[in-house]
């Protein structure tokens, strides 16, 4: 019995579920037939959380503590399904008996997340039972760091942070670059909001990471390693200590490893939460307890990064792929994904969709299946309007693109980008500008201040949509808005800046007609910025039940019992809550 | 050297590798724009942070614009500075600065000085398309500086100075994004932080965010009153840098003019802190003297090296860093304060007037002067010696306002008693002086010979550290000059490890001495005009009929008549003081 023991599960009691399914086991007897173990996260984690029986694959969704002695009398025992539990399928409305038929799995692979939801991330001894610490082994014992660069080049692998650099070219730099010390930096400094695919690697994960460092370490001779994480990751934080302190006890960290004469040990450095330090050089700065600002490139972190040494810095994800590329060969991995875009990427898919959670798919697959398949599609059978991608600095993508296959330069080359892996998914309900408004909230407050374009301009970004929200626009922001953003695209000093105009320019290109509502009609499509939308009653639906001017917080609904009501307009704050409370359809918005 | 060649704008410059955009184009007389960059040439101060984005320029082949400043040049590279794209992100980018800037500049101190002033002057700036927001806080006025933070556009020259330079680390970034801010740390007022008030951050601040406090008004008024007498006293630097306020060739000495001037302003009595200079040397001198002959004859209590005293942003710099050394300076007054003592009492008598119908004003190339002044041990019943202190930017603006033809003016002599001086004197404006003036007249004091020649050349030059002995007839005195705090600290951290075996150390804290002080005019990142007033301040001393303080006849005058003798009671009462263990201990407590 899996049971997830990532945080989402871990908030909805996953914990208590955890205790009480291991109480049953042993209360029933059956600890030498059944093995409760907690793993890291399955992904799905909207139906959190999460028990995955095996090996006959069963999983069951959103199990309750006091589901375990069912589950346990039911399922372990007498060999039946809780039927309850298990999940149904949103489009066709039918229970599905096992994970295999689920189409949130079927067309995922799973390379980065491949120990994830499958074994006890706080055990080693389940790491090394998945061929862990093989690779590291292999490299370090019968390989030279030049050949294991090279298959790591042959792979075709890259960075999987946003930047997607290769990371067999960035290994190659660094380990021409001699220094008497050099680092390898992990980044665990996960910014994008609704992004959480590193989060899950080193919660369910933690030992693939630290063996990919070691690799890295080895293949540039480096021999100190770094993992910079936000503060606010507890568990991934409390999982990676465990698991440090595990390689140390087992020889996989520390002096000689192996045997092969290699020094190499991880220390771990905490972040407060700041999106640039997502950023290379701002994270080193943020290590070295300087402001967390970048500074301009070259000198590169290859020449000179942490405390001025030669420093190699790769995402959480871009490391889970590592181990596998040793594995099973830079030829296998090359084999999956496009022509320049190698192995699978892990997106976070959320918003407007049936399916929310973590997922793991090939490169090339299209936003499509990505969308419809895995995701199941809109929920409550809405009309899909746009797929942002890329976290908040990716753009707008529209149903022309569902086609597209998705990897790092057909992303670009539509006007969106891979980021880390966000996919947001919004329907007809949202309106475009209100959502690049949004995200401009999020670089504005992101970004560090250093250069004039993104500390000024992303405000005055942020400003103009708000103007053009408030039916306040004119066609002459509409042109102020793409040159602001063409500039501030055009000459920040980091990738923040480079992007954060992104949202806007492709809604601008995507859903220019919206814009246009907005400024010359005053008008919100969707119906989500208030000041371009009134409530109106209709009266040949209204049935005078009082139930809108009962549950108005403003009293702005007059009318007598089983008469037509009427909204005060002057009154009315648009809360929306008279459209939810009534049964005739009488509310409309305008 | 590796010689590269690119294009610029079409044209073919060869540089060498490693040479930014920014000089490559210098080299053909193009001058790109900046607004953050800076770059002090001898003083080995280069602050590139690419944060402006003024300086962009289009680079073929590169994705985004490169700032001009930061960007290296490679073999073949092809630039354009001055197409569509480049200028109008560089327009746009001035005006974003533009949006975020208080348009006060008719009644801005910097009106006329400021380079962001010249910048919308050079761009053609006559509208701003993107308003919004505009930051704001709260002024902060202390003794010597005014911060005005709405008028920061976050170059972090001021950084650099107190941070790299200095060594203070008062300023920093605080805060993201738009509200992001130099400051002192948690927000604090200068007042409440451990500025020395060097005034490096007011020197190189291209807006009005950082200016001196202006005295000119309480000036004018004391001017005019009646019952008042004004007595001024101008430093040796104010000279060699006066003429450049009225377009005169940086080291043109306009000694005479400015005394010209001061008269037709209506001082009563235009002094010259030269007099004080050689006052100090002679008090300086022999504790200097008492000192090495106590240390010579075994005396193992001495405190050696003497550190000079002369400088005011240097003696805040040890009581707030170097508390427990603060026995080591010398106990000499500044010239600057023991003119105020002289005046407010030997002086006073003389034309039979008293301190409280008194005004000593102090023109200074500094603005420590103007917090110096202030002290509580340099008032009497709270009166102080010195009752303000304006700065040589100042004094120019007076003689502007007061429609005075700077060149045409006639050359006048200081009065007397006070304003008699010798070259050695006239050097305490450059890095070196002091310490010259002072082994001019301790050798010949301490051999009892007359020195052949009083150019001691070993002493001079514009290293930031420089070591130098003197033979005393037999005796080496080794000697230590640095100029800047960060040097300063560098000598200290080696007396403070027992690392030295100075015997006197000369400290000035801003560079090349006052000559590059925090009140004089802006060099607006060009060295040269410092050196170039050094060259000045020597001329000055080479040209004097007497070079070593203790043949200046109204100083021994002024010994038999009033103080008796060097290190008198008398002279200890009215020339020495002591220092204070200012260490912040209350940071984190309020």
């Amino acid at each position: 019995m899996l049971v997830c023991g990532g945080t989402g599960c871990h908030a909805s009691a996953g914990e208590l579920l955890f205790e009480n399914l291991k109480k049953e086991v042993q209360e029933n007897d059956l600890k030498d037939e059944v093995q409760v173990v907690a793993t890291g996260c399955f992904g799905f984690c909207e139906k959190g959380p999460i028990v995955k029986i095996i090996p006959d694959n069963t999983f069951y969704v959103q199990v309750k503590p006091e589901d375990a002695k069912e589950l346990v009398s039911e399922h372990a025992i007498k060999g039946r399904k809780v039927k309850r539990l298990l999940y149904t399928d949103p489009v066709k409305k039918e229970q599905i008996q096992d994970s295999k038929h689920m189409g949130f799995y079927k067309k995922q692979l799973r390379i980065a997340l491949r120990n994830c939801g499958m074994i006890d991330p706080e055990n080693i001894d389940e790491y090394l039972a998945a061929d862990g610490y093989e690779a590291m082994g292999r490299v370090l014992l019968e390989m030279k760091p030049e050949d294991a660069i090279q298959e790591v080049l042959d792979a075709g692998l890259r960075g999987r942070g946003g930047g997607g650099f290769p990371t067999g070219l960035k290994w190659q730099i660094a380990s021409k670059n001699h220094a008497d010390q050099k680092y390898v930096v992990c980044n665990a400094d996960e910014g994008d909001p609704g992004a959480f695919m590193d989060r899950s690697i080193l919660e369910g994960d933690p030992h693939t990471v630290l063996e990919a460092m070691v690799i890295n370490g080895f293949c540039i001779n480096a021999t100190k390693g770094l993992i910079y994480i936000r503060a606010e990751y507890p568990l991934a934080i409390k999982r990676l200590k465990i698991a440090i302190d595990q390689a140390r006890e087992y020889g996989l960290l520390g002096k000689d490893i192996l045997g092969s004469g290699f020094d190499f040990d991880v220390e771990i450095r905490y972040g407060a939460g700041a999106f640039v330090c997502g950023e290379e050089t701002a994270l080193i700065h943020s290590m070295e307890g300087e402001r967390c600002e970048p500074t301009f490139k070259p000198p590169f972190p290859a020449q000179s990064g942490y405390l001025g040494k030669p420093t190699n810095v790769n995402n959480v994800e871009t490391y889970a792929n590592i181990p596998v590329i040793f594995n099973k060969g830079a030829k296998w991995f090359a084999s999956i994904g496009t022509e320049k875009s190698k192995g699978t990427k892990v997106f976070a898919l959320a918003g407007k969709i049936n399916n929310v959670g973590l997922i793991e798919v090939p490169m090339g697959i299209t936003l499509r299946e990505v969308i419809f398949e895995i995701g199941g599609g809109i929920q409550g059978g809405k009309k899909f309007k746009a797929v942002q991608t890329g976290g908040p600095s990716g753009g707008c993508l529209t149903d022309e693109h569902l086609d597209t296959p998705i990897d790092f330069d057909n992303l670009l080359a539509v006007g969106s980008m891979m980021g880390s892996g966000g996919m947001i998914v919004m329907d007809e309900d949202d309106c475009m500008v209100a959502v690049s408004q949004f995200y401009l909230e999020f670089t504005v407050e992101e970004s560090c201040g250093k250069c004039s374009p993104c500390r000024i301009g992303n405000k005055r970004l942020y400003e103009l949509l708000g103007k053009i929200t408030k039916g306040q626009g004119t066609e002459d922001d509409l042109d102020n808005l793409r040159n602001l953003s063409d500039v501030i695209k055009d000459s920040s000093l980091c990738g923040l800046g480079q992007t954060s105009p992104n949202p806007v320019l492709s809604t601008l290109d995507n859903f220019y007609e919206e814009y246009l509502a907005h400024v010359n009609e005053q008008k919100c499509f969707a119906g989500q910025c208030k000041e371009l939308i009134r409530y109106e009653i209709i009266p040949e639906n209204c049935v005078g039940c009082t139930v809108c001017a009962r549950n108005c917080p403003v009293n702005c609904i007059s009318g007598e019992r089983k008469q037509v009501h009427t909204i005060d307009q002057s009154l009315c704050i648009k809360c929306n809550a008279c459209m939810e409370k009534c049964k005739f359809n009488a509310v409309t918005i305008i | 050297m590796e010689l590269i060649k690119l294009k610029i704008d079409n044209r073919t410059v060869e540089v060498e590798k490693g040479t930014t955009i920014f000089h490559a184009a210098k080299k053909l007389g193009i001058e790109i724009p900046t607004l953050c960059y800076m770059n002090l040439g001898d003083l080995k101060i280069e602050h590139k942070p690419g944060g402006c984005r003024v300086c962009v320029v289009e680079v073929e082949g590169r994705r985004n614009l490169a700032p001009a400043c930061a960007t290296e040049c490679f073999e073949g590279m092809e630039v354009q500075t001055h197409n569509v794209r480049v200028l109008n992100a560089r327009k746009t980018v001035l005006e974003l600065i533009l949006s975020d800037h208080p348009f006060d500049c008719l009644i801005c101190a910097k009106s006329g000085t400021c380079d962001l002033q010249d910048m919308a002057i050079k761009m053609g700036v006559r509208s701003i398309p993107y308003q919004g927001e505009k930051s704001t806080y709260k002024p902060d006025f202390s003794p010597a500086i005014i911060r005005e933070m709405d008028k920061c556009i976050m170059c972090r020259r001021c950084e650099t100075m107190c941070n790299d330079f200095q060594t203070v680390g008062v300023l920093s970034g605080i805060n993201r994004g738009f509200e992001s801010v130099v400051a002192p740390a948690f927000e604090r007022d200068l007042d409440h932080s451990e500025c020395t008030y060097c005034g490096q951050c007011v020197a190189v601040c291209p807006t009005g965010a950082l200016t001196e406090v202006d005295h000119t008004t309480q000036l004018i008024r004391d001017l005019a009153d009646p019952k008042k007498t004004v007595v001024v006293q101008t430093a040796p630097a104010v000279r060699a840098a006066l003429g450049e306020a009225f377009g005169l060739e940086p080291g043109t000495l306009v000694t005479g003019k400015m005394v010209s001037a001061l008269r037709r302003l209506g001082f009563d009595y235009v002094f010259d802190t030269d007099f004080a200079a050689d006052l100090t040397i002679m008090e300086e001198g022999s504790e200097l003297l008492d000192r090495l002959t106590r240390f010579l004859g075994g005396d193992k209590e001495v405190k050696l090296p003497m550190l000079t005293s002369c400088c005011p942003g240097w003696v805040n710099f040890f009581e707030y860093h170097f508390p427990d050394m603060r026995d080591i300076p010398s106990t000499a007054r500044s010239p600057q304060q023991m003119f105020g003592s002289i005046a407010k009492t030997y002086f006073a008598d003389k034309i039979e007037t008293n301190r409280k119908e008194m005004v000593v004003v102090s023109v200074m190339p500094c603005v420590a002067k103007k917090y110096e002044c202030t002290r509580e041990e340099f008032k009497v019943d709270g009166n102080p010696d010195v009752d303000y202190s304006i700065s040589t930017r100042e004094l120019a603006h007076l003689i502007k306002r007061t429609n005075m033809d700077f060149a045409s003016l006639p050359e006048e002599d200081f009065d007397k008693p006070l304003g008699e001086s010798t070259g050695a004197a006239v050097i305490f404006g450059t890095t070196g002086g002091v310490i010259e003036a002072a082994v001019r007249t301790a050798y010949e004091i301490h051999t009892g010979k007359s020195l052949e020649k009083v150019d001691f050349e070993q002493l001079r030059g514009f290293e930031g550290i420089r070591k130098a002995s003197v033979d005393f007839e037999g005796t080496e005195i080794k000697i230590g000059i640095a100029h800047g705090l960060g040097h300063a600290r560098k000598l200290l951290d080696d007396i403070k490890a027992g690392k030295s075996d100075f015997h006197a150390i000369e400290i000035m804290a801003c560079p090349g001495g006052c000559i590059g002080g925090g009140g004089q005019p802006l060099h607006h990142g060009d060295p040269s005009v410092i050196k170039a007033r050094q060259k000045a301040i020597y001329q000055e001393d080479a040209g004097k009929a007497i070079r070593k303080s203790h043949e200046n006849p109204y100083i021994k005058k002024l010994y038999e008549e009033f103080l008796e003798k060097p290190m008198s009671e008398k002279a200890h009462h009215l020339l020495h003081t002591h220092y204070f263990d200012k260490k912040r201990k209350d940071v984190l407590l309020d």
